[in-house]
């Protein structure tokens, strides 16, 4: 078993390494979980000098999720803040083989790759035991303008991870609704105004959406939840077909928190059982993980709703005495959604 | 002189013309065909699928969701390494107009096969080539052919020049719907070594120097080095990644040239000097310019004419992208009429073709009478007879020196 092996490209910035494979290397690169240990040992994909803003959850994730990665890696981002930050021409933050072609498409382009790496190999002309696919796709280029390209792939078969890494709005164009925007939250084009309380529609169950499409593995995750997301990924990577990890990131400018909260905002986020950790395979089935195990076996843990939108400003007017029964009807939403997953959960308590 | 491999050396076949490009395509090593169905087009995808159903070829099909997925796999492999290969019409076209522009600027030749049909709407599923327009400053090469035979050829030749290392464009072979791809033809094909050797093997994608990698490297995503492959590039580096795309299209038309030629050597067919094809233009008074399968009906009614003792010539458009505008201007250089006929318009301006043409010819010192005729729309036939109306009026024109009207609209209804 080996970490990476990694090329230093800037003297003396023991940081900046990229990823080199010689062809044949084995997809053997072990999960650690100290530390100590993987800080010493692994690099992450996504290097330093990157644009996205302060406080952003997006490269966390990226990070921990190529920590989880085995081997010889391909990364596919469709357009988004994580595309424009950080392959601003003529510098890279991509320590692996990355390609940027379009917003709805990156499913589609993950298939095309995935089906010139089996050609490849057929004939001979590339040499690993393994080329992993995988992509950071944002809720846009996911719930909306990518959905299609999405479920054709994962109707196909094809073999890549797909993680979304879900901001719940257009970021990157100045936060603009998506059909990942949840209910009641403020964004520039769901406004709070006098007649509208921010967005009027709940967003869609994403995730639930591909388990439908009956794929290898799908999982939820946060970054607050680290050790939980790597090994989503791994699992996610390592099943023969496709699958999907929705991965929950804060945006300080769109959610209108303090930048150094990120992670205490996606913690509460699970806390309050408005976005539940858990896993799903056709083996399986629904399997609660993490966090939100530890609410379902002592349901004391779970939080009421306010403690996750009061770290917000998207959420303020929900918190305001006339909201009252908006905040009411979010937190039976988000209970029932809750009820219905610990049914549906086997190592859910009974 | 006799070609390499000569006539009884090649193998007949009777086939259409959506079946001439799925046998070329299945010679042609292809890595990936991403594609999905549309009419007159969805022959050469059944045909090629059952290629892959048999293990006739090594080549990976993926039957995607839309035109846009196809294209944008396509663009995926070939970022891979594969040798790529899709073919669509109209709609389809449409769709994929987004994803025409990144494969061109990725620098990826892949090939398509576009089998020319009018777009929507109203909708129909005939020939015109308002599709090729669409896709006109794409950055795509675009060749158009003018029978089954020359569908076959050019198919091959298409990925000979798009991964050309002084090109490395997608290349587009345009043949008329239904006309072409649903008409049967007696042709000859290549025996599979022959054109796997005439092909250079499988795709090898061209070097780049990377500097942070310091050494010279195959521009292909690939693990044993990371390239980033379709950055953001700003006002600061945009313009100067497009003057290579320039450049490249302008290499383009000498390697048409060349690979014209090669395959002359090989085969013993040459299609004119491979970007335009001239009949009978030496001498010609009035010359028609024309693209696709019409352009043999043209020949055709020009052949019977030039025996009264008419000089009429005509100038088949091969490459529309690039355009050939020296070649053009030198076949019309001593002409007094030129016919342009489109088949397809740009409402509000005038066929595209007679817009080239017309730019062709700004720099003759004596310019000749330029007339558009646009043909065809939907589908409609260029019949024999309305080719003689159009020589009859441009002969009119010939003798009065005056144009009636610019551009007029052949075979429609009062």
């Amino acid at each position: 078993m080996s970490a990476p092996p990694v090329s230093t490209i800037i003297d003396k910035e023991k940081y900046y390494r990229i990823w080199v494979f010689e062809p044949g290397a084995k997809s053997d690169s072990p999960l650690i979980f100290n530390l100590r240990e993987l800080t010493s040992k692994k690099t992450p994909a996504i290097l330093p000098g990157h644009r996205l803003c302060a406080g952003c959850a997006a490269p966390i994730i990226v990070k921990l999720a190529s920590f989880a990665f085995r081997g010889p890696t391909i990364v596919v981002s469709p357009t988004g803040c994580l595309e424009v930050s950080t392959t601003v021409f003529p510098y890279t933050s991509w320590a692996v083989p990355w390609i940027h072609n379009a917003f709805e498409n990156a499913a589609a382009t993950a298939s095309g790759i995935e089906a010139s790496i089996k050609a490849l190999k057929k004939t001979g002309r590339i040499k690993y035991e393994h080329v992993d696919i995988v992509v950071f796709a944002g809720d846009g280029g996911t719930y909306d303008i990518g959905l299609q390209a999405l479920s054709g792939a994962f109707e196909r078969g094809h073999d890549f991870l797909y993680i979304l890494y879900d901001n719940e709005a257009y970021m990157n164009t100045g936060i603009q609704r998506s059909g990942g925007t949840p209910k009641y939250a403020w964004t520039t084009t769901t406004p709070v105004g006098r007649v509208q309380p921010g967005k009027l529609e709940h967003r869609k169950p994403i995730a639930e959406i591909m388990v439908a499409h009956k794929a290898k593995y799908v999982a939820t995750a946060t970054p607050a939840h680290w050790v939980d997301l790597m090994k989503k990924v791994r699992k996610g990577i390592e099943v023969e077909g496709p699958a999907f990890i929705h991965a929950l990131s804060s945006c300080n400018r769109g959610w209108r928190h303090d930048l150094e909260i990120a992670l205490e905002v996606l913690r509460r986020a699970v806390d309050t059982c408005y976005f539940p950790l858990w896993e799903w395979s056709p083996n399986t089935g629904y399997l609660l993980t993490d966090r939100s195990l530890a609410i379902a076996r002592n349901p004391a843990l779970k939080q009421p709703i306010e403690k996750y939108l009061e770290t917000q400003g998207r959420f303020a007017h929900l918190l305001k005495p006339e909201n009252k029964h908006l905040l009411r009807e979010l937190q039976e939403y988000v209970d029932s959604v809750w009820e219905d997953l610990l049914k549906r959960a086997s190592n859910a308590p009974r | 002189m006799i070609p390499k491999v000569p006539l009884d050396k090649q193998i007949r076949l009777n086939v259409n013309g959506d079946e001439a490009v799925a046998y070329a395509a299945k010679q042609c090593l292809i890595d990936v065909v991403a594609a999905y169905p549309i009419t007159p087009q969805t022959i050469i995808v059944e045909k090629f699928s059952e290629f892959v159903a048999n293990g006739e070829v090594h080549t990976e099909f993926i039957a995607v969701e839309s035109e846009h997925s196809a294209m944008s796999a396509c663009i995926g492999a070939a970022a891979a390494g594969a040798r790529a290969f899709t073919s669509t019409s109209a709609q389809g076209l449409a769709l994929m107009v987004e994803t025409l522009y990144i494969a061109s600027g990725l620098r990826l030749p892949i090939v398509m096969a576009l089998v020319n049909r009018a777009l929507s709407a109203p909708i129909n599923i005939h020939c015109d080539h308002s599709d090729a327009y669409l896709m006109r400053d794409s950055g795509w090469i675009q060749l158009f052919v003018e029978n089954v035979q020359e569908a076959y050829d050019t198919t091959i030749q298409a990925f000979r020049i798009g991964e050309d290392e002084r090109v490395q464009l997608p290349v587009a072979v345009n043949l008329d719907g239904f006309f072409l791809s649903h008409t049967m033809e007696n042709i000859y094909i290549l025996p599979d070594d022959v054109v796997h050797e005439f092909i250079g093997g499988y795709r090898k994608p061209p070097v780049v120097k990377i500097d942070y990698l310091n050494k010279e490297v195959s521009y292909q995503l690939n693990p044993a080095y990371p390239l980033t492959i379709g950055p953001l590039d700003l006002y600061d580096y945009y313009f100067e990644h497009k003057i290579p795309q320039i450049i490249a299209m302008e290499n383009a038309l000498s390697v048409i040239k060349e690979v014209n030629e090669e395959w002359f050597a090989l085969t013993g067919r040459r299609y004119g000097n491979g970007l335009i094809e001239t009949t009978y233009v030496e001498d010609a008074d009035v010359i028609i310019v024309i693209m696709g399968s019409s352009a043999g009906t043209v020949k055709q009614v020009v052949k019977k004419r030039r025996g009264r003792g008419e000089k009429i010539g005509v100038v088949r458009i091969r490459s529309f992208r690039p355009f050939p505008y020296n070649d053009v201007a030198e076949a019309l250089r001593n002409a007094k009429v030129v016919v342009v006929m489109d088949r397809g318009l740009s409402f509000g301006s005038f066929g595209p073709l007679y817009l080239e043409i017309n730019a062709s010819i700004s720099d003759l010192s004596v310019k000749p009478m330029l007339l558009n005729y646009i043909y065809g729309l939907g589908g409609r036939d260029l019949s024999p007879e309305m080719i003689e109306r159009v020589i009859d009026e441009a002969t009119d024109v010939l003798k009065r020196g005056v144009i009636p009207r610019k551009i007029s609209f052949v075979g429609v209804r009062e």
